[in-house]
């Protein structure tokens, strides 16, 4: 039911009548709700010209604070996806792997790391560099925080490797098993090229993931991220809570937009491209693949031999 | 071995975020479904309404919610949710924060499962003269809600996991007493963190067996 109007007729003179109506008591029930709110703030002196003014006037507020700090969230997320990806191919490849030696441990290291919360490695990471490492104090939040973010991502990103290698119809190996090819050569040479454009859309999603967890780094590890430039701000430029909060949020949700869409996009493309097999992985498999069960992996796929078989 | 746990309130702190979890749960579901009727509904403003908070909420970190209602909400606007001492005041703020970052996962998954629910099924229920909101709740959403109980099932299992988000407002949760007990306990890092490990797992595992079951009874088969 992808065109979702057809759960209601066209609407005729009544229903457009009362459609007009829904609309305006909706509007009207908005806007009480909105005026409370910003009633609220006003009286809190929160809506005052000079709580939001210096984040168009003053541009010491984005040189001093908020770039430089999208700058560390972009550092970590970056850092965090490069040493993710190698490692998540790895352990996803390895969980499709012949040998049992090979695919249970594999199976193990990813199913553990995704049971357990982001926050949680980091601050075990943290820890752990504070007792064992001999890090600098100044940087090893960073360091946490991408520890954190590689071996949760990583795992996730296993999932997404073995599902995109999963979701090729299984006459790929067969052909490739038929010309004489070995193992590695198949999985080298056939599948994992294919596998990558088809999961290339839910990886990019996955990005989104990433940087909105290196938010806890700035929470409470002290990692000077964009999240942290509110407590920056709002002690230098008067306690601006509301203004300063809502000037953060917006700058993660255009980015992580951007990011939102060029999956979308990348996924649509990849879909009407016809020179591959046809299995894409949605760009929201992730949320799907978030945490448990491979069955639960969202693909959207043609139907494979093994469908047909089953 | 494990006599460092002595002190420490670790059943207390477990019970703090399977609470959070529990409401939270609830309360994303209701709103959740709320947001997925207004998605689909012919109002154009509701749907408008609903596609921009879904992709607002969704694009924001659960991280800066949670602040948002102890920073903005509780000590800059003054709201206190029904009052009571702080830490309940910060409970249900975390729980208000919870619910409105999970609700946008809700809805995006209900709506994945309206479209697996076959046109007909619409068109005869309108042939027989239901109205949209007889058309969405007796026929179209009872199917979407089978279909994807494996879906929510992983929403609600990485909202289990975003509780520990609320320790950076200090609710008193599993999160909050491990960054305490790692930090006291330092010569046992590892087994404070096995053992906080060890919780989660206790706590989701049994939830996606038993849904994932519940996942293949109630699907419908097509």
């Amino acid at each position: 039911m992808s065109n979702l109007s057809v759960l209601y007729d066209t609407p005729g003179p009544r229903a457009r009548r009362r459609n007009h109506l829904y609309t305006v008591l909706f509007l009207v029930a908005f806007a009480a709700l909105m005026w409370w709110v910003l009633d609220v703030m006003a009286s809190k002196h929160q809506l005052d010209a000079d709580k939001w003014s210096p984040f168009v006037e003053d541009s010491r507020v984005w040189t001093t604070y908020l770039l430089p700090g999208l700058a560390e969230t972009l550092k970590a997320a970056v850092l965090a996806i490069l040493i993710a990806l190698p490692l998540g191919a790895a352990l996803g490849i390895g969980r499709l792997s012949d040998h049992r030696w090979v695919r249970v441990p594999a199976g193990v290291v990813v199913e553990f790391f995704r049971a357990i919360p982001v926050l949680m490695l980091m601050l075990f990471a943290n820890q752990a560099y504070a007792e064992f490492g001999n890090l600098a104090f100044d940087i090893r939040p960073l360091y946490a925080v991408v520890t954190g973010l590689v071996l949760y991502n990583s795992s996730v990103i296993a999932e997404i490797v073995r599902a995109g290698i999963l979701a090729l119809p299984h006459g790929q190996t067969d052909a490739a098993k038929a010309i004489g090819m070995r193992k590695g050569q198949i999985m080298t040479v056939v599948l994992l090229p294919q596998a990558v454009t088809a999961m290339l859309p839910a990886l990019v999603s996955q990005l989104v993931v990433i940087v909105k967890d290196t938010a806890l780094g700035g929470a409470l590890l002290g990692f000077p991220d964009l999240f942290s430039q509110v407590q920056e701000i709002t002690a230098n430029y008067g306690a601006n809570n509301i203004a300063a909060i809502t000037v953060v949020a917006l700058i993660y949700i255009g980015l992580n937009y951007l990011l939102t869409s060029f999956a979308g996009w990348l996924e649509r493309r990849l879909r009407r491209a016809k020179k591959s097999t046809g299995a894409v992985l949605a760009a929201d498999a992730t949320d799907q693949l978030e945490t448990l069960g491979t069955e639960s992996v969202v693909m959207t796929e043609r139907p494979t031999d093994r469908d047909r078989e089953a | 071995m494990f006599d460092f746990l002595e002190g420490y309130d670790l059943l207390g702190a477990f019970w703090v975020t399977v609470q959070l979890t529990v409401y939270s749960a609830i309360g994303s579901l209701v709103w959740g479904t709320l947001l997925a009727a207004m998605r689909v509904s012919p109002v154009p403003v509701m749907r408008g309404f609903a596609a921009v908070y879904v992709n607002l909420m969704r694009n924001t970190p659960l991280t800066i919610v949670i602040l948002f209602t102890s920073l903005g909400l509780n000590q800059t606007l003054g709201v206190t949710l029904a009052g009571g001492d702080q830490d309940s005041v910060l409970f249900r703020l975390a729980v208000l924060g919870l619910i409105a970052y999970t609700a946008t996962f809700v809805c995006e998954s209900l709506r994945a499962g309206i479209n697996t629910v076959p046109m007909g099924q619409a068109e005869a229920a309108r042939a027989l003269g239901l109205s949209f909101p007889q058309v969405l709740a007796l026929v179209v959403l009872p199917q979407a809600f089978r279909a994807v109980v494996a879906p929510l099932t992983n929403v609600l299992i990485a909202l289990t996991k975003n509780t520990t988000v609320a320790a950076t407002i200090g609710v008193a949760e599993a999160a909050l007493l491990m960054k305490e007990m790692i930090e006291v306990e330092s010569d046992a890092i590892f087994l404070v963190f096995s053992v906080f490990a060890f919780g989660f797992v206790v706590l989701t595992l049994p939830m996606g067996l038993l849904l994932g079951w519940v996942a293949k009874r109630v699907a419908v088969k097509r």
